[in-house]
This record gives C-alpha cells, structure tokens and sequence, in this order.
C-alpha cells in the first residue's frame, strides 16, 4: 500500500520535474542575443523541413475536410430550406476550429515526431555533446531555430488549411450540388468577422504552435538515449500534443466564444 | 546552390500563407462593415428586447448601418438599454427617429430596425451618445397568445 503512495509520488516528482527541464530548455534557448546572420540560415532550413514539407498534407486534408463539410451541411440545411447557410457554416468551423485544430495535430504527427527523433537520435549519438565539446551551444544551435521555424509556420499552414478548405466546400456545394453561387459568399461575408472569427483562429494556433513545438523538442531532448527510448520520446510527443491539444482548444473557444 | 533553392521554398511558402489570410479576409469576412471604420454610439431603452443579443445588425430598410455593441439594464426600474455602434457614414438621423425590434424571417435572428424621422428647422439631428426615445419592444409570441386568448374571453 504505502509502495502503491511512493509509487503516486514518483510521478507527480517526476511530471513536476519533466515540466521544469522543459521550461529551462525553452528559457535558455531563446532568451540571449541573438545572432540573426548565424541563425538566419539554420531557420531557414528549418522552416524548409518543418513548414515546406507539412505543405501537401495540410493541403489534401484542408481540401478533402471542406468537401466532407460541404456534403454533409448541405444534406442537413437543404431540410431546411437554409442552403444557403451552407458557406458561413463552412467557413465558421474551419476558421474557429477545424483549421487550427486539425493543422495542430497534423503538425504534431508529421512534424513534431520527425523533430522529436532527429534530436534524439543527436543525443543517443552524441551529437549534442560534442557540439558542447566545440563551444557550440546546443540550445542555440539546434533546438532555438527549430521551435521558431515551427512558431511560424503552424499559422502560416492553418491559414492555408482554411483556406483550401472554404475553396472545398465551395466546390461541392456550388459546383457540384448547385447552392447559388452569390448567396454562398454573401452570406459567408455576413457571417464571418475579421477580429472575432479570423484573428482569433490565427492566435489559436499561434498557441498551438508553441505547445506542440515545445512539447516535440523536450522530448527529443530528454529522451533516453537508446533506440527504446527515442521510440517511447517519438510515441509520446505525438500522443501528448495531440491531448494538449485538444484540451487547450476547448479552453481557448470557451475564452473566446463562450 | 540548395541553401537558395531552400530559401526560395521557404519564400514562396511565406507568400502562399499571406495570400490565404488575404483570400479569407478579404473573400470570406465582411469587408464593408467592420468594426475599423468611424462609428458614434446611440442609446435606446425598451420594454423587452426578446431575443436580441451583442452584435446584432441595426438595419435602415434592410441595410445594416450598425450593430448592438452592448446590452444592460438601466436605471431604477430596469429597463434593458441597448448601445448601438453606428456608422460615421450614416450620421443624419434626426430627433424624431424610431427604433423597433424585428425578425429577420419567421424563425430568423432578431435585429433592431431604426426608421429615419421627418427633419424641419425644429428637430434636432442624433449625435454621439445620444438617446433614441421613440422605441417598440420586441414581439414575444407568448404575451401574443395571451391577449389573443383574453381577448376571445370578452366576446
């Protein structure tokens, strides 16, 4: 019984202590002069890998989730006459939720674990601490332009889902299932606010962004550096983000829309 | 070469991302109306507001000259005070004007329908701040039903 409490313990020390070496990663990457002729270069390649590469999946998914809500609103609104609610529809849940939300959790499997297991395969290498050995600071040097190349291009990419996906919705349902054309728009306009629905949807994944980066790189940097535990790091980034997640945008909408 | 080539991707991925904030600000949210543009505040009190809430449209004829910006009680005797945010484009509304509560459609959202007054040398024009005194409540079905059956009770 009281192994079962010191067992309770241990985690609690644990989680609390894992939450601590995160936070002095991010600190001591980020804060400090910076060196924009050096990092420069490493943030582009950065955005290359972690922005660029994410581009095709957000894209196809952004298309195929605005699609799948134009059918499926359009089936519900035409009972009501109201098809023409079809666009704000579209255009609410992909800017207020889906965009970031699904972009967030994308990015956490496409991204995140390819961050997670490249810097923990430097660790389980010794890659780190060579850099170490050459006076090469390791936070700065690797993990710095990696989070600010993920802060940038999460919002960058949700925009885009949004985007491709209110141009899906508008393919099935004007072109294909014949809502006015017009209406679609008109009404989308009535509907959709620039500071409440746009911005807010922009600082949501500016959010997310930050969590799933952070969250990706503590746990690339703290895994333990064997191919187990590289393996174990990779799994639980994907899992924690994803409920990071999820839970912070239910915060976050109740903040903002509730 | 492939640092520039990189570099290229990453800029054209920098452009993509703007061009989808500029097609979902200026395609997909109201341009015409938003909350940037000069606006001057009316004031109304009613009876009852129904089902009218914050960011509701104010309408002259059908067009949305306002929204709702704010909703409370007022006074002594609590009566809802409704704040309506109003275009610096439509500021020549006079003293005489009204305000009513209407629907948009029978089961539509509700919004405030302002009818312009008549103007001659007396009447003074609505400024920033100023009240609306001539104002109808919103129609709320059951008190409908109610003087309907009262009324059928008398005959």
């Amino acid at each position: 019984m009281l192994d079962r409490i010191a067992g309770l313990g241990k985690a609690v020390l644990d989680s609390i202590a894992g939450a601590g070496q995160a936070m002095v990663m991010l600190l001591r990457a980020l804060i400090g002069k910076p060196q924009l002729r050096k990092s420069w270069p490493l943030l582009m390649q950065q955005m290359y890998s972690v922005g660029v590469l994410s581009l095709i999946i957000i894209v196809v998914s952004g298309l195929f989730i605005g699609m799948v809500l134009g059918l499926q609103g359009y089936t519900i609104l035409v009972d009501f006459g109201a098809e023409q609610s079809l666009g704000p529809m579209v255009a609410l849940s992909l800017l207020r939720e889906l965009g970031p939300v699904v972009t967030a959790l994308l990015f956490a499997g496409r991204a995140g674990s390819a961050l997670t297991a490249e810097i923990g395969l430097m660790k389980a290498t010794e890659q780190l601490s060579s850099l170490e050995m050459m006076a090469v600071d390791p936070l700065r040097r690797v993990i710095s332009p990696r989070f600010w190349a993920g802060f940038y291009s999460m919002p960058l990419l949700a925009l885009i889902f949004s985007a491709v996906g209110i141009y899906g919705g508008y393919l099935v349902g004007v072109r294909w299932l014949g809502v006015d054309d017009g209406a679609f728009w008109s009404v989308m306009q009535a509907n959709v606010e620039w500071g409440q629905d746009i911005l807010n949807g922009i600082i949501k994944s500016l959010v997310f962004a930050f969590v799933v980066t952070w969250i990706a790189l503590h746990k690339g940097y703290h895994c333990v550096p064997t191919s187990v535990g590289i393996s174990r790091a990779t799994t639980s980034t994907v899992v924690t983000a994803s409920l990071a997640v999820l839970g912070l945008d239910f915060v976050l909408t109740a903040l903002m829309f509730g | 070469m492939e640092s520039r080539n990189t570099q290229l991707a990453v800029g054209f991925f920098v452009i993509i991302g703007v061009l989808a904030l500029l097609f979902l600000g200026l395609r997909a949210a109201n341009t015409n109306f938003s909350s940037n543009g000069e606006t001057y505040k009316l004031y109304a009190k009613f009876d009852n507001i129904g089902g009218l809430k914050e960011r509701s449209p104010v309408k002259v004829g059908g067009v949305v000259v306002g929204r709702v910006s704010k909703i409370t009680l007022d006074g002594d005797y609590y009566e809802p005070l409704v704040e309506m945010t109003i275009s610096k484009d439509y500021d020549e509304f006079s003293d005489t004007s009204s305000v009513s509560i209407l629907t948009s459609g029978l089961l539509g959202e509700q919004y405030i329908g302002l009818s312009p007054g008549f103007i001659d040398d007396t009447v003074e024009m609505l400024g920033d701040g100023d009240y609306i005194h001539d104002t109808k409540s919103a129609l709320v079905l059951e008190d409908l039903i109610g003087q309907f059956l009262f009324s059928q009770g008398n005959d």
